[in-house]
């Protein structure tokens, strides 16, 4: 299980073919990368801003809750704070387990945790100056309604 | 004396990330109203508390919460991560 925090982009490649190496009994390798979006053509940048001590520790619960729920071999986390580009690559998750629904499934359920429990915040910087923070969605918080046990 | 931190636009509209605050708040809405009669930035960024979430020493918590042996409260709105 690893968990990284970090302003320097990432190798999604290069992470992948490093992740769950060399286990035979593994089935199923599921992935998910965020970009920073820019529907409108408006956007200049994003900023995203974090709590330290607190995102590694929200990150580990949230990663921990994975593996009491599913059975993984591997499950990487790897998300970006700082000053981010339409096109940048936010952050991406991975999963490894014997078969391809625990590693969907947990690879949902660290999206849908990450997006609302974990401590980042996103203002959007547009090409004319004007700034946004990003507003929580009301279908974020739902999400993890189909989680509960 | 407890460490109080802002983030995204509670830390703009407060002026600042951090500071050390002296109160004898028993509970964290006792610790938003010392801070709301301050001054009027306090008071603006504290005005919808269905706004805000808050974290005691780094977990999620609730308003009606006790600060009894807290060492850091934070303030921020919902997180937007992922």
């Amino acid at each position: 299980m690893k968990v990284r925090v970090q302003t320097e982009a990432f190798d999604q490649g290069a992470e992948l073919s490093g992740f769950a190496q060399g286990r035979s009994d593994l089935g199923a390798v599921v992935s998910f990368t965020g970009i920073v979006r820019d529907e409108a053509g408006t956007l200049d940048r994003m900023e995203i801003e974090h709590y330290p001590g607190m995102t590694e520790k929200a990150i580990g619960a949230i990663v921990e809750e994975a593996t009491r729920r599913w059975s993984l071999a591997d499950c990487l986390v790897i998300h970006r704070h700082g000053p981010l580009r339409p096109g940048d690559q936010i952050m991406m998750v991975a999963t490894a387990s014997a078969h391809r629904v625990a590693a969907f499934e947990a690879a949902e359920f660290l999206m849908d945790y990450l997006k609302s429990r974990a401590p980042f915040w996103k203002k959007e910087i547009t090409k004319d100056g004007s700034t946004d923070w990003v507003d929580a969605k009301v279908n974020d918080e739902d999400a993890l309604k189909r989680w509960e046990e | 004396m407890i460490d109080v931190m802002y983030f995204a636009w509670v830390r703009e509209r407060i002026g600042e990330p951090r500071e050390r605050v002296e109160t004898s708040a028993a509970t964290v809405a006792e610790l938003v109203d010392e801070l709301r009669a301050r001054e009027p930035r306090y008071a603006a960024a504290f005005e919808d508390l269905s706004a805000l979430r808050v974290a005691l020493d780094q977990e999620l918590s609730d308003f009606d919460a006790s600060l009894e042996g807290v060492r850091e409260v934070a303030f921020f709105p919902p997180m937007t991560g992922g």
